[in-house]
């Protein structure tokens, strides 16, 4: 029965148990819910990313259907700051206010049977908007002089950071030094279900009732008392099931906050389900980043230093709660990567600009660094003639510095980086990729081999984020157990699953400490009345935060089981052992689950001095450091590139992962597929343009091309595990790392492919267009030489 | 987004569906729906009433004569692809048909449709240009044919009147030693095209054709007569070609075009 533990408990391929109503399309989502009376919700958004409102001119036989920002008394706008120090404070109104600053803001809510008479509703509203100058470009928005999203501001920036160690220093000491400049588009989180509400006031029990698509409940509740101004106990926030989170599932919307109000106002439920133009042109926007970047290298090709200006495009408001600066405030401390060099210096610019506002997405800043980093690398490897493997192997943080606190005073707690490498190499099959080279190929395309390396940080608590002194802080995050009558176990969380297959995990969590089989044990999560406090699902955090707790209560449980079993087999406490789900003593064993059965339903039978706190308990739980976890891996891709059209075809791609002690290997593989999917769609297709006033160009998913099955390469997964020494049972966060490192592998790849020909792409995503464009580029540069010669 | 309410039919001939759209400003043919219907959604199209044609028999079917072949407006592309209708061009057109969108587009999407509808990147409409086919146009006075050249006017624009329907499109029968290619460059599987080349050789017959899709309309058609010496002239040489024909575009759309013409070409000479 040993083996049985073992078998299902942390470390095993576990199936995953939400999978069956997935997959059988049983899943319960917002758009789902149908509530008698139920109304429907259209908005009226601005067509026009700057503009002061001169009038909304509503007919007056539809004014009690329309709302507009007058009509919401009391409610305030959400305000997301930061305690950083020269931080500007945006206000982000519910319903726009005196002006509009970005296409797709909400100007007047439309209430109506079916959403079709709510969107009739929204078209017979006049706006009378007068054009203001636009801040379409980050840049643009930097300048002295700039049209001011924030007239108070005086300037656009949200705020500017700096970073620096012994910068000065560096240039003395360096024999090679690259400047490369490089951008990463605008993106559009596209999960499979996009945002959705249901708001309904229940005055019998004076509590607003409001089902929303988060990963966050605690945290939108907290955000809708604040700008409700209401008590959080007449807040239940529930979030069923959620079709994909990613980031853009961790934010308060102001549509959430609308509803809210107006259906204690109408006194009806009321549903907004967000559409995939709503999606594309208004809200889920992401990743926009630019960079000039410097490295050095000493004469042996170590790396001396990094000399970074990055901007980051924040938009026009700052988002709850994760606010306007968690990019642009990580770029310094994320850019050194896994390396070891001496000497720093970042500055970074959050600037304000008339698109929606940006909300972290899978990676946050890491995926836009890592490009920014690795590509800048790889060019500096080529400046000094050795391959790009080589340099980093120079200056990778070894092993035996673990832990290391590296120049941005990052505490990276275990792990082998070049160990990763090597691996790669292998496994890619670097050797034969080199030979290949040497020939053409038959087709005429050129073949490039590129890695790219990062480290991600998860579990990350309170001193890391009280640093930040954004809306909230995470703290110890809390798990409730308890048996129940029949002996069924049930955990109750205050994160969120979405796809992260908790539901299983902790399972088998709970499952390798009390043995209880896994069809016994219930997860419930995602309503506020029936789940502990948690700041939500963000950050890679939940595997070890929520598994932390569960383990940590479930060892309670432990304690008081083994104390009643011992008295119903009449030993002493210390001579019983829980195995296999049963107490078992020096004359015999009795089920876990009769353990609980006699609690609950045989009283009587308790020995005197069980103890009287029962079987429920409530744990909080903190890693021994609250700094994170730092998996990492290393990506390596072999690409195609057809210089004749620009496209381009990943032949091969392989990802090293250590992601220290793994709960569910089944699971980290379906997270690292799903990541790096993503990824190839920020390195190869995910962009959102914008013209010069800020209009995106993009409505529908045949404008804003996402990857599909036969744009997805078969995957290559080598696990290392590297245990943590700061978390419960060694294991790291690793849900987002794979949609860091694709785009910097991939292009790293196509540089590798085009650097015969003096090419190189240093913006995301690598399209076909700007493939063939650089080649032209090089060629008329070559073209005048020649010419002049 | 949700359509502006409508009204719809189902007439179940030619001659009520023409009644109908002459009856009704405002109203418009619905047949696969694989563009109408997002239009609708996201409501850059409101019409006053949707006349479905889809259930009218004549439309549905292909007839063939001596030297070519009518494919019915309403006739699928999974209907082309599976071969359920003749083909004039030697399996030509089942293999232009596998390559559009989707397959759950192609259960729906019409061949009618898609030239009617008159997108620049549609495949179809490049490659029945190449094909040298005419559109069967029907109306309250009759029938007339149309060569597809001077059918299609611009972008999304075609010379059909609104009280017209697209009955049908015409094809001329290849010779059995024709050769033909097709090369469609996308971002993606089911894309709508970047570019799209189209080679027809048919020496029998005296054809040597080749069309590039636009950005602007009709696609520009190009006789290569010297074919049968059988070196295909290089990328360069066709972008000439195609700009003295009046192709317009920046340098990557004007490369990309002649690449895919020069491919298509490849793939018709290849052994």
């Amino acid at each position: 029965m040993a083996g049985h533990i073992v078998d299902q408990g942390i470390g095993a391929r576990l199936v995953r148990k939400e999978d069956d109503r997935y997959m059988r399309g049983r899943g319960q989502y917002v758009g789902d819910i149908k509530l008698p009376g139920m109304l429907e919700v259209a908005f009226l958004r601005s067509p026009l990313a700057h503009a002061r409102i001169k009038s909304i001119s509503i007919p007056p036989e539809l004014r009690d259907r329309i709302f507009v920002a007058a009509d919401l008394a009391g409610v305030l706008p959400i305000r997301a700051d930061t305690t950083l120090p020269g931080f500007k404070s945006s206000t982000q109104p519910v319903l726009a206010t005196g002006k509009v600053r970005h296409v797709g803001e909400l100007v007047a809510m439309c209430i109506a049977p079916t959403r079709a008479e709510a969107e009739d509703l929204a078209a017979a509203i006049e706006l009378d908007l007068e054009p203001l100058p636009v801040v379409a470009d980050m840049l643009d928005g930097r300048k002295p002089g700039a049209p001011l999203v924030h007239e108070p501001w005086g300037d656009n920036l949200f705020l500017v950071s700096n970073v620096e160690a012994d910068f000065e220093a560096a240039k003395a000491k360096a024999a090679y030094s690259v400047t490369r400049e490089l951008r990463t588009s605008r993106q559009v989180m596209s999960p499979l279900e996009g945002r959705g509400v249901v708001a309904q006031w229940h005055s019998r029990l004076g509590q607003l009732v409001v089902h929303t698509s988060t990963q966050q409940p605690h945290i939108v509740r907290s955000g809708l008392a604040e700008c409700l101004g209401v008590d959080e106990g007449q807040i239940r926030v529930v979030a069923p099931d959620v079709g994909g989170g990613f980031g853009y599932k961790g934010i308060l919307c102001p549509e959430e906050v609308a509803l809210s109000w107006a259906t204690r106002k109408l006194g009806v439920p009321l549903k907004w389900i967000e559409d995939r133009r709503e999606n594309l042109t208004a809200n889920a926007n992401c990743r926009e980043h630019h960079y000039v970047l410097t490295a050095y290298a000493d004469a042996d090709g170590r790396l001396l230093a990094l000399d970074c200006e990055a901007t980051v495009d924040s938009g026009a408001y700052s988002a709850y709660p994760f606010s306007a600066c968690l990019e642009a405030g990580q770029v310094g401390s994320i850019l050194p990567g896994l390396y070891d060099f001496p000497h720093y210096r970042c500055r970074t610019y959050s600037v304000a600009t008339n698109k929606p506002p940006i909300l972290p997405y899978r990676g946050v800043a890491r995926t836009g660094v890592c490009f920014a980093l690795e590509v800048t690398l790889d060019a500096l490897a080529r400046k000094i003639g050795i391959e790009p493997s080589e340099l980093r192997f120079k200056s990778l943080v070894r092993p035996e510095q673990m832990p290391f606190d590296n120049i941005a005073k990052r505490h990276f707690d275990s792990g082998d980086y070049p160990e990763a490498l090597r691996r790669a190499i292998a496994a890619i099959g670097f050797d034969k990729i080199r030979e290949r080279q040497q020939r053409s190929e038959p087709d005429g395309r050129r073949i490039g081999i590129g890695f790219g390396m990062y480290s991600e940080q998860a579990g990350h608590g309170t001193s890391v984020y009280a640093a930040w002194g954004i809306p909230f802080v995470p703290g110890h995050e809390p798990a409730l157990a308890r048996f129940t009558p029949d002996g069924g176990l049930e955990l109750r969380i205050g994160a969120h699953s979405h796809g992260q297959g908790l539901e299983t995990t902790l399972s088998q969590v709970a499952h390798s400490i009390l043995g209880v089989p896994h069809d016994r044990i219930r997860l419930v999560h995602g309503d506020t009345a029936e789940t502990p406090y948690s700041t939500g699902t963000w950050g890679s955090r939940c595997m070890i935060m929520a598994g932390g707790a569960v383990a940590a209560a479930c060892d309670e449980l432990a304690a008081r089981v083994k104390k009643i079993g011992a008295g119903l087999l009449q030993a002493k406490p210390e001579e019983v052992r829980l195995e296999a789900g049963e107490v078992v003593g020096p004359s015999g064993r009795i089920a876990v689950a009769d353990v609980a059965r006699t609690w609950y339903r045989r009283p009587q039978d308790l020995p005197p001095d069980a103890d009287p706190r029962g079987l429920e308990v409530s744990m909080g739980y903190k890693a021994k450091r609250d700094t994170g976890t730092f998996s990492y891996a290393a990506h390596a891709a072999v690409v195609a590139v057809d210089t004749e059209t620009g496209e381009l075809e990943i032949l091969d791609y392989v990802v090293v992962e250590d992601g220290g002690t793994l709960v569910n290997p089944m699971i980290v593989d379906g997270q690292i597929w799903g990541g790096a999917a993503q990824g190839i769609g920020t390195a190869l297709y995910e962009e959102m343009r914008f013209d010069a006033q800020a209009q995106p160009q993009g409505s529908t998913l045949s404008d804003y091309l996402l990857p599909g099955p036969t744009e997805v390469p078969e995957i290559r997964i080598l696990h290392m595990e590297t245990p943590s020494p700061y978390t419960r049972f060694g294991q790291k966060g690793i849900g987002e790392g794979g949609a860091i490192a694709p785009p910097a592998a991939i292009t790293n790849a196509v540089n590798d492919a085009l650097a015969g020909l003096g090419v190189e792409l240093l913006v995301s995503p690598v399209t076909p267009r700007r493939i063939v464009e650089a080649i032209s580029r090089v060629e008329v540069r070559r073209q005048a030489k020649a010419d002049a010669a | 987004m949700k359509p502006v309410a409508f009204d719809y039919a189902r007439p179940a001939t030619v001659a009520q569906a023409l009644g109908m759209l002459a009856g009704n400003a405002g109203a418009r043919v619905l047949a696969g729906g694989q563009t109408l219907g997002p239009m609708l959604n996201l409501r850059l199209a409101q019409p006053a009433l949707l006349v479905d044609i889809t259930r009218i028999p004549e439309l549905a079917a292909a007839s063939e004569d001596g030297d070519s072949v009518a494919i019915g407006a309403t006739v699928t592309h999974a209907a082309i692809e599976d071969g359920r209708i003749p083909d004039p061009a030697n399996g030509f057109l089942a293999r232009v048909a596998r390559g559009i969108a989707y397959r759950a587009v192609r259960t729906r999407g019409t061949i009618g449709g898609s030239l009617a509808n008159a997108d620049p990147a549609a495949d179809w409409l490049a490659c029945l240009s190449a094909l040298g086919a005419e559109v069967v146009v029907t109306g309250a006075d009759g029938s007339r044919r149309a060569p597809l050249a001077g059918f299609v006017l611009g972008a999304m624009a075609t010379a059909l009147a609104e009280d017209e329907l697209l009955a049908a499109v015409r094809i001329p029968r290849l010779s059995r030693a024709a050769r033909c290619g097709f090369h469609k460059i996308c971002r993606k599987t089911g894309e709508f095209a970047d570019a799209i080349g189209v080679a027809v050789v048919d020496p029998d017959r005296g054809v040597a054709r080749l069309a590039a899709s636009t950005a602007t309309g009709a696609p520009m058609v190009i006789e290569a007569a010297e074919l049968d010496r059988g070196v295909p002239p290089d990328a360069a040489d066709i972008e000439r070609r195609l700009v003295v024909a009046g192709l317009t575009g920046d340098a990557y759309d004007l490369r990309l075009r002649a690449v895919a013409v020069r491919r298509a070409l490849l793939e018709a000479m290849a052994p």
